[in-house]
């Protein structure tokens, strides 16, 4: 190759490439206008197909965005529905007695008040009688002024007798009307206890209005409903995001709380693949308990990962419930056992450390420990319940993270869209920069060609012109 | 739930796949070789400082054995106190107390040796630590590397160090290292190309206060 290369000089086959450049100009020019194309209409044709993809996928992120709102809203609503007739039961369950009851009270109190009526004192019949005597003219005889005298007295004492049995008888319509109090006062705590119930549900009732217009909303697929679910998943992700992590940092706590303990139990030299039997013990324990946490969770209804737990019986689902309850008390014992066991662990540790370093009396006259194997133990007893909790956040971040990692997607396949775009402009025009670099590379050439051509040209016209002439 | 359930599989099998595979010894097993023979048995109680700080850094599974050097150290009569820790580390802690005790004796009771048989003693310990198959092996030579050898006894014997460690402490410098230096240089270079051209690694460490490198 170095012997051909060397057989001419190298301005000569400078200008032989020149000359094949120059030849093979048409066909060059062709052949990358093609392949510029070819990548252009590749590239636009991926990302047309991207673009439809992530058109689906918006589609089915808005479809699944939907769902769970109208889930959501649903179970606004059956909450809703429930309390309401919690109250209902509470309370109007027991208005027939109730009624019954304001009934009687209203009839006592009626009758109490035909009682209590005032009636008039009959007027006497002899009255007139004794008007006569008294008009009697002779009044200055003897006999006439002691009848007088004895009707006058009898007058006054008849009149005291009729104030007497008056006045008792107006104490007792104001003994009738005192016993009427109290009723009035029963009923009055009655009927208000029935405007709370009845508020109460008014109240209900118009947040069941707020669900419903809702749920409409989203059945209706409206674009409002759209943003409003998805900025409030997106809330939700991040908050159980947070709340998730604030539980790792529990487990691990938790883990290392029981980790060296465990090795008393299952040694400590044996390893699964590059890791501690002892330590997988230890996480499977704490996993465990997670799962009991989320199989009573998912058990009183409060989240729904698993539709066969919600939908079985309710007495099925309450003795499933007190299993994983009582499994979960079993193992947090375990960890109050294994906590004081790890404090047991290191005293032993320091004490052996201590007769090494040759400090014994130093290591076992340490002081009070108690404190912190209470700690220890206490911590490894609350930890497993209080990890129970992580069913809720789990559940939010697993149905949250469904429209977030769809959002993300979705705007990964536009970005790859829009570079296949742009990639595919960038082709064509590397084509046509390629074509005017090559003819920068045979520029003289192509002067000298058209030079040789704008002579013909002249030529040429000089002549056609003479042949006119 | 559809993305879960496979990488919880595939998780479950990569695990089950590492458990299959070779068991790998992640144990390690120390044996020290203190020199006994002359006056160096004054700096035995360095030697019980170098043991207990050893004991203090080893975990349950490990394996220690402590051994003399004197005239004939080929010999499992030469181990003065050996332990294969137990699982349990409430065993182990037991275990070390044990040994210390043991050593604590060996080290009131022991006697100047007349010669030093380094060579045999590594023999011993090769042959101890490869009977026990530890992940790791390390012996410690607490002594001034002067070997002495009685007549009739052959050690022109080649050992076998490879994936051992050894590390030299406390290499004292003998009277007459004072007045010629390059003695103690070429005994430290001899031992070090022996042990290296055997297979093994070499490390010397004659600061006590930096135990802490002593084990890999």
């Amino acid at each position: 190759m170095t012997g051909l290369l060397d057989s001419l000089p190298l301005w000569l086959w400078f200008v032989l490439a020149l000359v094949a450049l120059f030849v093979a100009r048409r066909p060059v020019h062709q052949g990358i206008f093609s392949l510029a194309r070819f990548f252009h209409q590749s590239l636009r044709l991926g990302a047309s197909a991207v673009s439809a993809a992530e058109l689906r996928l918006q589609e089915r992120n808005r479809e699944v965005l939907l769902a769970v709102g109208r889930e959501a809203a649903e179970r606004h609503v059956e909450r809703e529905f429930d309390r309401i007739e919690s109250t209902m039961k509470k309370e109007l369950a027991q208005y027939p007695t109730l009624h019954r009851h304001l009934c009687e009270q209203l009839t006592a109190i009626d009758e109490d008040y035909v009682r209590s009526a005032e009636v008039p004192p009959e007027p006497t019949n002899w009255a007139k009688a004794i008007k006569a005597v008294a008009d009697i003219p002779a009044k200055q005889d003897p006999v006439v002024g002691d009848v007088l005298e004895t009707i006058h007295n009898s007058m006054r004492k008849a009149e005291s007798k009729a104030l007497e049995v008056y006045r008792e008888s107006a104490r007792e319509r104001h003994q009738l009307l005192k016993r009427m109090m109290p009723h009035w006062r029963s009923m009055l705590t009655t009927l208000g206890r029935v405007n709370k119930s009845v508020d109460s549900v008014i109240r209900r009732a118009g947040a069941i209005d707020g669900h419903m217009e809702r749920y409409e909303e989203i059945q209706a697929g409206s674009e409002r409903a759209r943003r409003m679910l998805s900025s409030s998943s997106l809330s939700q992700f991040f908050i159980s995001a947070f709340v998730l992590t604030i539980a790792v940092g529990g487990a691990l706590i938790n883990f290392h709380l029981i980790a060296r303990p465990m090795t008393e139990m299952v040694g400590g030299t044996s390893y699964i693949g590059s890791f501690k039997i002892a330590d997988i013990s230890a996480l499977v324990i704490i996993l465990v308990e997670i799962t009991m946490g989320l199989f009573a969770m998912e058990c009183l209804r409060i989240t729904r990962l698993f539709p066969v737990i919600g939908s079985l019986s309710d007495k099925l689902r309450t003795r499933m419930m007190w299993a994983a309850f009582v499994l979960l008390f079993f193992l947090a014992t375990v960890e109050a056992g294994l906590a004081f066991m790890r404090e047991i662990l290191m005293q032993e540790d320091l004490a052996v450390s201590a007769q090494l370093r040759g400090d014994e009396v130093a290591a076992t006259s340490g002081g009070v420990y108690w404190i912190t194997t209470a700690a220890q133990m206490g911590m490894g007893f609350i930890l497993p319940f209080a990890l129970t909790f992580v069913a809720i956040p789990l559940e939010n971040f697993i149905a949250s993270a469904r429209t977030v990692i769809g959002v993300v997607t979705a705007f990964l396949l536009r970005i790859l869209s829009v570079t296949l775009r742009l990639a595919g402009t960038a082709a064509l025009r590397a084509g046509t920069m390629l074509v005017r670099l090559y003819d920068i590379v045979i520029f003289f050439p192509l002067w000298l060609e058209n030079k040789v051509l704008d002579w013909r040209a002249r030529t040429g016209g000089s002549k056609s012109v003479e042949k006119a002439s | 739930m559809k993305i879960v359930f496979p990488s919880m599989a595939v998780l479950a099998c990569s695990l089950l796949l590492n458990a299959c595979g070779e068991p790998v010894a992640r144990n390690q097993g120390v044996y020290m070789l203190i020199d006994t023979s002359g006056t160096y048995t004054r700096e035995l109680d360095k030697a019980q400082q170098v043991i207990n700080f050893t004991l203090a850094k080893l975990n349950p599974g490990d394996t220690f054995a402590v051994a003399s050097i004197n005239t004939g150290s080929f010999s499992e009569k030469n181990i003065q106190a050996k332990v294969t820790f137990d699982d349990r580390p409430s065993v182990t802690n037991k275990q070390k107390r044990a040994f210390q005790e043991s050593i604590q004796q060996f080290v009131e009771e022991t006697e100047a040796a007349a010669y030093t048989d380094i060579t045999g003693g590594l023999l011993q310990a090769v042959e101890y630590l490869n009977e026990k198959r530890p992940g790791t092996k390390t012996i410690l030579i607490f002594s001034d590397l002067k070997e002495e050898i009685k007549e009739g006894y052959n050690r022109d014997v080649p050992l076998a160090l490879d994936g051992f460690n050894l590390v030299a402490l406390n290499v004292t410098k003998l009277r007459s290292d004072n007045i010629d230096p390059t003695e103690y240089l070429g005994r430290l270079e001899d031992w070090q190309g022996r042990v290296e051209q055997s297979g093994g690694s070499w490390r010397v460490i004659n600061d006590l206060e930096r135990l802490e490198k002593i084990l890999p």
